[in-house]
């Protein structure tokens, strides 16, 4: 704590020379962090370069841009822990959150670009083996004897909690349903559950190369990923009737742009995954694109599914992340001995 | 200096190798850089949550089960490697055949090699449908991977190269002469290597044992692909520890640390003792 927190401290008192010195050297070609999670490795890569384009375009030096992927818990600790990146593209509210309670960014943050700060959404959907062979349609077939399913670790997997969100969701729409039933039918999911893996591509590969379990639960981006990845595997997508919207939020990280000089670059690399370009960047890259015209023109590829918000079913990010996944929390109860 | 000079017969008090004080300053400040302050501040990180909070985190259910999987199984495979690396050291050392240099350099792959790859190995070799999981699996009902015998198999991998690499040394510095004066006082072979060969290797082995054990317990990028990271049954401590830190809750990650360290700490003293003891014993 004292060292990392010494070590901040050295870095804000050189911030005004920094500062001064990339005043200075305006009109110089600039670099962007975009730190971000694991599944958008390629998204980016073609995004950077349109970005890159199209910036020049308007009459500046041609930037160069650097991504940054691993799981998203763990990019937002490393830029609180002092990695100075430009933007956050993650794959959850709740970690932006993390950064900017510690004075990163604004807390307000979410409601700086439209669509809570999330240019493209996605969902999740269950990817299943050739042929289907037993027969899942919805979210109420894995719950079937014999179902074996594969889904990282929600304690440490962004992507494992909106599996976990989307199935309690489900859950709460049954006859009947409420909290108390909703509690079971995820303690039964996990129990049915072999392997935890820390993350969404090691459980890809526990399922597709290791052979284990009988579905997979996955966001929709990966889960067409996966098809093309392994196309002699002959996985299948199910889409479920009812699912969750998922939305990665992006943010400009002000303490850091301020410091740099990049606040305007970033603005705008945000801003550009907003426009048609970007929308349909997205879209090619199965992330469910808000403009409404590109999703019209892709609509085959996004098939149609009632999707609910975390804002609605839960109340947000910070409530459903103290609910279910901090320590104490309902996911916890599952695997306490003696637990219901 | 001008006191030595004035007494011809007084001993200089100059060392016979110069540089005592620049080594040591050297010494020290990297010692301080590289150890004692990041394990200061893993020392005094915990107490943020005062001493009630540090003892809830670690009298936590599921992290005594961590505790006991990650502590067990690499006190179990050091126990394993043990035997294991006496017997390796005994063929390199005694035996001269075709491909002893490249086996002897085999040997310390796992040091070199990053061990999430070989978690990959591992995990692909004993998966249900992997080379050796599947016959494992089929003649005798055994699944290694997903399991807490895949943390085992991962642990072993870590341990091995130091129990090799211990005992090789001293082996090869055995004098052949007392195994020859043991044979000719009437010693059969057996007797010879019970009550000269394994005694005197045994500070050595009891080196590599703790070695082994010390690099396994903390061990996380192979055993985290293999365990299947069930909670309570087959997640490790330091993974437990990743969790925590996801949860960007850094003190509670900070004193499983803590905890793991001073465990640590207590076994590789009592090693040390016992290693102390053994020695007297023989000399």
């Amino acid at each position: 704590m004292t060292a990392s927190d010494l070590s901040r401290r050295a870095l804000l008192a050189a911030a005004p020379a920094l500062a001064a010195a990339s005043a200075a050297a305006q009109g110089a070609a600039q670099t962007l962090l975009n730190v971000s999670y694991d599944p958008t490795r390629e998204l980016y890569r073609e995004f950077n370069a349109a970005f890159a384009a199209s910036w020049a375009g308007r009459g500046n030096p041609r930037p160069t841009i650097n991504t940054s992927h691993g799981g998203s818990g763990r990019q937002a600790r490393s830029v609180i822990d002092g990695l100075a990146a430009d933007v956050l593209t993650l794959a959850l509210a709740y970690d932006i959150d993390e950064v900017a309670e510690r004075g990163f960014l604004a807390r307000d943050w979410q409601r700086r670009l439209p669509h809570n700060s999330s240019p493209y959404t996605s969902t999740i959907v269950l990817l299943v083996r050739r042929g289907n062979p037993k027969r899942i349609r919805d979210w109420g077939d894995l719950l079937q004897s014999g179902v074996s399913i594969v889904t990282p670790n929600p304690k440490t997997s962004g992507g494992a909690r909106w599996n976990y969100l989307a199935f309690w969701a489900w859950a709460l729409r049954q006859p009947g349903g409420n909290e108390r039933t909703a509690e079971q039918a995820v303690t039964q999911l996990y129990r049915q559950v072999p392997v935890l893996d820390t993350g969404a591509r090691g459980s890809l590969t526990t399922f597709v190369q290791r052979n284990v379990g009988d579905v997979f639960l996955s966001w929709e981006n990966e889960a067409h990923l996966a098809l093309q990845e392994f196309p002699q595997a002959g996985l299948e997508i199910v889409y479920p009737r009812l699912s969750i919207l998922a939305e990665p939020p992006v943010a400009v990280v002000d303490q850091n742009v301020d410091r740099r000089g990049t606040r305007v670059i970033a603005q705008a690399y945000l801003e550009h995954l907003y426009s048609t370009e970007g929308q349909q960047l997205a879209a090619k890259h199965h992330y469910r694109p808000r403009d409404a015209a590109v999703l019209e023109a892709n609509a085959a590829r996004f098939p149609r599914v009632e999707l609910v918000t975390v804002d609605d079913v839960f109340g947000g990010w910070q409530r459903a992340q103290a609910a279910h996944f901090n320590d104490g929390g309902i996911f916890d109860r599952i695997h306490r001995p003696g637990g219901r | 200096m001008s006191t030595t000079l004035a007494l011809p017969f007084a001993v200089p008090r100059r060392r016979a190798l110069p540089g005592f004080g620049l080594s040591l300053g050297v010494t020290l400040l990297w010692l301080g850089v590289i150890v004692v302050i990041p394990l200061g501040a893993l020392a005094l990180k915990p107490w943020e949550l005062g001493l009630h909070g540090v003892l809830a985190v670690l009298l936590d259910a599921r992290t005594l089960a961590a505790f006991r999987l990650s502590f067990g199984v690499a006190l179990a495979a050091a126990a394993i490697a043990v035997p294991l690396g006496l017997l390796f050291a005994w063929v390199i050392v005694r035996y001269r055949f075709p491909g002893r240099r490249i086996l002897d350099a085999a040997v310390d792959l796992p040091f070199a090699l990053p061990t999430a790859v070989a978690g990959l190995a591992l995990t692909a070799l004993f998966a249900t449908n992997g080379w050796l999981g599947q016959p494992l699996q089929e003649w005798f009902g055994w699944k290694i991977a997903f399991t807490p015998w895949g943390v085992g198999v991962a642990l072993l991998f870590v341990a091995l190269p130091f129990a090799v690499r211990t005992v090789e040394p001293v082996l090869r510095d055995l004098p052949a002469d007392m195994e020859e004066a043991a044979a000719t006082l009437g010693a059969t072979r057996l007797q010879t290597l019970r009550r000269v060969v394994l005694p005197a290797l045994a500070p050595a082995t009891l080196t590599g044992f703790a070695l082994g054990f010390a690099r396994a317990v903390g061990e996380y990028g192979s055993v985290i692909f293999i365990a299947g990271n069930m909670p309570m049954l087959s997640e490790i401590a330091p993974l437990l520890i990743v969790v925590k830190l996801e949860q960007f809750d850094y003190a509670a990650a900070a004193a499983i640390g803590l905890g793991m360290l001073a465990l640590s700490f207590v076994i590789l003293l009592s090693l040390n003792l016992l290693g102390r003891a053994l020695r007297r014993g023989t000399a």
